[in-house]
């Protein structure tokens, strides 16, 4: 590690910092422009002005809001995202009890689908304008193509209403052995992964398909060195960085983009979380929410980055 | 028979897009015998790099060999199964290509680069192959010996690095070793160095070898037979005194000429120039990169006190070696890098330094030509766009009579006129540098910048180029700025020549000057660093002084060329920078040496300097 290195990674810090103050203003002012009112789903259509006008007092939504963003931020940077409006318990207790299940899933999927899409896209790379490589070509571009509502619906007539393989609903409570997780995820983590996966293999392949371009690597060929070794010891090494990338972007969809995933399989995770405290516009939870999911997205593409920056050697060693 | 590469009927093939398949290389056959050195010479497209990796068993992707046999040791390399062919290669024969610095892979060490292919081959343990390894960088003269192979590739210098992979390739003692082009992206006061490391130890070693190259001067110093090849076609082939003294084919003699820029005849007549005002002239120049300190300075200064005149309808030539900030002059004067400190004026009227604030037609006064036309033309647009573009934007011609000024245009760079449909991928090199011509021209500038325009030609085809440029400057009396790394090219064509070395411009005088005693040192370096056409020049050259190009180390208080100065005072260079001085021959130096003490030392030098070019 050296003083070009520490800046760098220091500048990417700090940018990520910033960004998430940036988000938190403008997750806090979208939930402001959002239609229609907490007090209004509380009390119903048939509400008096006055009894609204009470409960907007007793819920402290009459100061204005430059002094609610503030209050709302100090308490973020303390841990304490406030209050549900809706049910009256602290948000950080509700997320509490929904993250893990979100992180099992995203996790679940993360473990197959990374190193499943790594070796596919390394794979047709070597393989490149070979029968292999155009079948997983159509098969990624075909898969990223169809909605994800359609390969989830799809998946539970096929292997939970006809074929009864695999149940079609997901309880992560209710799990006491490696088999049953594996049956009971099965079904969401294969929606989310023709999703994700189809990206980082195309992308993990056009980095690798550069490198392989490169007269270095008809160097070591003509060295005599055998395709495994070419691309595992040479061309690799320089795809870190492209690869890192995309592989953070595909993650930070499994973090936050599975709604769909969560609703269709009856999910208790935190998008789904999300969907509920915006139909009932509970803010304090749309906005603890949010920035849950742009923090995710944010340390992932950091990593990423970190990724890129500590396996150059122009950087490492100068 | 002794022969140890036998190469017979050998045809290699190219796909295009119809799916027709295309001979690039046609029926070639040849021998190399132990412990010679062929050379294989050709422009590109000649297919000679296309027969060296064949002799790998190697096509290129989109290549196949057709037909043919090679044999290397009595192996058949063409029947191979890959498998063979992986043990085969970087075993028996090795291969150094002609960018050592796109060769060698950024994220590994250099030492695990140069005995990986001694250690998939198991021939030697990997403690004996770095002790090799070390042995052989030493041979090829590399500083630092015992720790260069610990450092990745960007940490060294291009020249080192070209030399690095020649003790790559000879690590494993192989039967044979192929170099295609290992000096050619390397200056000439580099180049010289290298090929004096790998002639001494491809002779120490008795290695059999086939080298590649566009340069004749070049070959005739290590070759002992030479291949001539065009259209993937051999030409001729035989000894080297024998090709170059009496070529049997047309092309070879060609090419011998072309090799050869003082045996043109550019007129010289009518270049006694405007009596006037000069048409650019440049006071003190200082640019750089990075923000500006106290003093004016940027932090990272490209030139340093810079003056040059160029009166109209003259040409300066610019020469210096890469990084001395040449290219830096051309951007700064056409303003796309706005100098620090120093002035520019345009026929006596002050040009602002960045081209921002310049108004329109100081900018259609002063034009550009980049070196690269593949990348400065717009592969989107037609010719006859980017032609029109600059007519439209200075001269506000209408559809109509820009067609016709296209067509004058095309004319004038002696390009057919239906080319103007084209676009640029469909052009050859030349021709895309001649449309690069054209769009300068367009603007009917006054002072033309061309930065190494013929340095990514062929040898033939960048001197038609030059000898356009002669044309249009007779006939248009328009100015350049020449710059180039090319002394010979330099002194041929322009008037006044300038030589830049680390940002600071340390001899300009008329051109005559250049090939009269006393030089700056420096200038006597590159002259004798220029490769002549005849056997035995490299042995004739006395060898540099110091570590070679680089960043100067004593840049700031002392004279930038101190370190490889064979000329240097102790306790004067190393300390105060030197001043500029007018010589007899009517040429400005930047010498602390005096006039009488330059011209003993370099009257020491066997060789003597070519001749001026006759005056036609």
């Amino acid at each position: 590690m050296n003083a070009v290195m520490a800046r760098l990674i220091g500048a990417r810090v700090a940018v990520c910092v910033l960004s998430l103050l940036i988000v938190s203003g403008l997750v806090f002012i979208a939930t402001s422009l959002l239609p229609g009112d907490v007090t209004q789903e509380i009390l119903g259509q048939s509400a008096t002005p006055e009894a609204v006008e009470g409960l907007r007092r007793a819920l402290n939504l009459d100061r204005p809001a430059p002094v609610r963003y503030l209050e709302w931020l100090g308490g973020l940077l303390t841990g304490d995202p406030g209050i549900s409006l809706v049910n009256r318990l602290p948000v950080a207790e509700m997320i509490a009890s929904r993250l893990p299940n979100s992180l099992l899933l995203a996790g679940m999927a993360a473990a197959f689908c990374v190193p499943a899409a790594l070796f596919l896209g390394i794979t047709s790379a070597i393989w490149r304008g070979s029968a292999y490589d155009r079948v997983v070509n159509t098969a990624t571009v075909t898969t990223v193509s169809v909605p994800e509502f359609l390969v989830a619906t799809l998946a539970v007539l096929i292997f939970a209403v006809h074929l009864r393989w695999l149940p079609a609903m997901s309880y992560a409570s209710k799990i006491e052995s490696v088999g049953q997780l594996l049956r009971s995820f099965a079904l969401p983590v294969a929606t989310l992964s023709c999703v994700v996966m189809a990206q980082m293999t195309r992308m993990t392949r056009a980095a690798l398909l550069t490198v392989l371009d490169t007269p270095y690597i008809e160097m070591a060929v003509l060295k005599g060195a055998r395709p495994m070794r070419v691309v595992l010891l040479h061309a690799l090494p320089n795809a870190v960085g492209p690869i890192a990338n995309a592989v953070a972007f595909s993650l930070s969809y499994l973090v936050g983009g599975a709604i769909i995933v969560e609703i269709i399989f009856s999910y208790p995770g935190i998008a789904r979380l999300m969907v509920d405290a915006v139909a009932t516009r509970d803010m304090p939870l749309v906005q603890a929410c949010a920035m849950i999911f742009s923090a995710a997205y944010l340390v992932l593409v950091l990593v990423a980055d970190l990724c890129a920056i500590l396996s150059n050697p122009r950087l490492r060693y100068r | 028979m002794d022969a140890v590469v036998d190469v017979r009927g050998l045809c290699v093939s190219t796909r295009d897009e119809q799916g027709a398949d295309r001979l690039i290389v046609k029926e070639a056959e040849f021998a190399v015998s132990r412990n010679a050195v062929l050379a294989l010479i050709g422009e590109s497209g000649s297919g000679k790099t296309t027969i060296a990796m064949a002799l790998m068993g190697y096509a290129r992707p989109g290549c196949r060999i057709a037909a043919g046999s090679v044999r290397v040791g009595g192996t058949d390399v063409l029947a191979l199964p890959p498998r063979a062919l992986a043990d085969f290669r970087g075993k028996r024969v090795t291969y150094i290509p002609q960018s050592a610095a796109a060769a060698f892979n950024p994220s590994r060490r250099i030492m695990a680069q140069v005995v990986e292919g001694a250690s998939i081959h198991g021939l030697m343990p990997r403690a004996a192959a770095e002790a090799k390894a070390v042995e052989l960088f030493r041979a090829l003269s590399l500083p630092e010996p015992g720790s260069i192979g610990r450092r990745f590739p960007h940490q060294v210098s291009g020249g080192q690095l070209q030399r690095l992979m020649a003790a790559m390739a000879l690590l494993s003692d192989p039967e044979l070793v192929i170099l295609d082009e290992p000096t050619t992206a390397l200056d000439v006061t580099t180049q010289i160095e290298v090929l004096r490391a790998f002639k001494k130890v491809v002779r120490e070693r008795g290695t059999t070898a086939i080298y590649v190259s566009h340069d004749l001067a070049v070959v005739a110093q290590v070759a002992d037979r030479i291949v001539v090849l065009r259209d993937g076609e051999i030409q001729e082939q035989g000894a080297t005194d024998r090709i170059l003294v009496a070529p049997q084919h047309a092309y070879t003699s060609s090419l011998l000429q072309a090799a050869d820029p003082t045996l043109r005849s550019f007129r010289q007549a009518d270049r006694r120039g405007d009596p006037g005002p000069p048409l650019l002239e440049a006071r003190d120049l200082v640019a750089g990169y990075g923000p500006a300190g106290a003093d004016g300075r940027p932090a990272a200064p490209v030139l340093t006190g810079i003056s040059l005149a160029i009166r109209r309808g003259s040409v300066l030539g610019v020469v210096g070696e890469s990084g001395c900030g040449k290219s830096t002059l051309a951007r700064v004067v056409a303003g796309l890098l706005p100098a620090a400190r120093g002035r520019l004026t345009l026929d006596g009227e002050a040009l602002a330094p960045g081209a921002a604030s310049r108004t329109r037609d100081q900018l259609r006064r002063i034009q550009i030509v980049f070196q690269t036309a593949d990348t400065a033309l717009n592969p989107a647009r037609t010719v006859a766009r980017i032609l029109g573009r600059p007519l439209d934007l200075y001269h506000g011609m209408a559809a109509d009579r820009r067609r016709r000024r296209v067509r004058e245009l095309l004319d004038m760079v002696r390009l057919p006129r239906h080319l103007a449909e084209r676009y640029p991928d469909e052009l050859s090199g030349g021709q895309k540098q001649r449309v690069n011509l054209a769009r300068a021209l367009a603007a009917e500038p006054d002072l033309i910048l061309c930065d190494e325009v013929t340095s990514s030609l062929d040898t033939v085809v960048g001197a038609a180029v030059l000898e356009l440029l002669d044309e249009l400057r007779r006939e248009l009396g328009v100015a350049y700025m020449f710059i180039s790394h090319d002394l010979s090219t330099v002194r041929a064509i322009c008037d006044e020549v300038m030589i830049l070395y680390a940002g600071r411009k340390v001899e300009s005088g008329p051109r005559q000057t250049m090939s009269m005693r006393p030089l700056h040192p420096y200038t006597d370096l590159l002259i004798a660093s220029v490769p002549e056409l005849r056997m035995g020049w490299l042995e004739s050259v006395r060898p540099a002084v110091g570590e070679g190009p680089g960043k100067p180390r004593y840049a700031d208080a002392a004279c930038a060329f101190y370190g490889r100065c064979g000329l240097r005072l102790e306790g004067t260079c190393d300390r105060r920078a030197p001043e500029t001085q007018r010589l007899a021959k009517g040429a400005e130096i930047l010498c602390h040496r005096a006039e009488q003490e330059l011209l003993a030392g370099q009257a020491e030098r066997s060789r003597t300097i070519s001749a001026p070019v006759t005056v036609t």
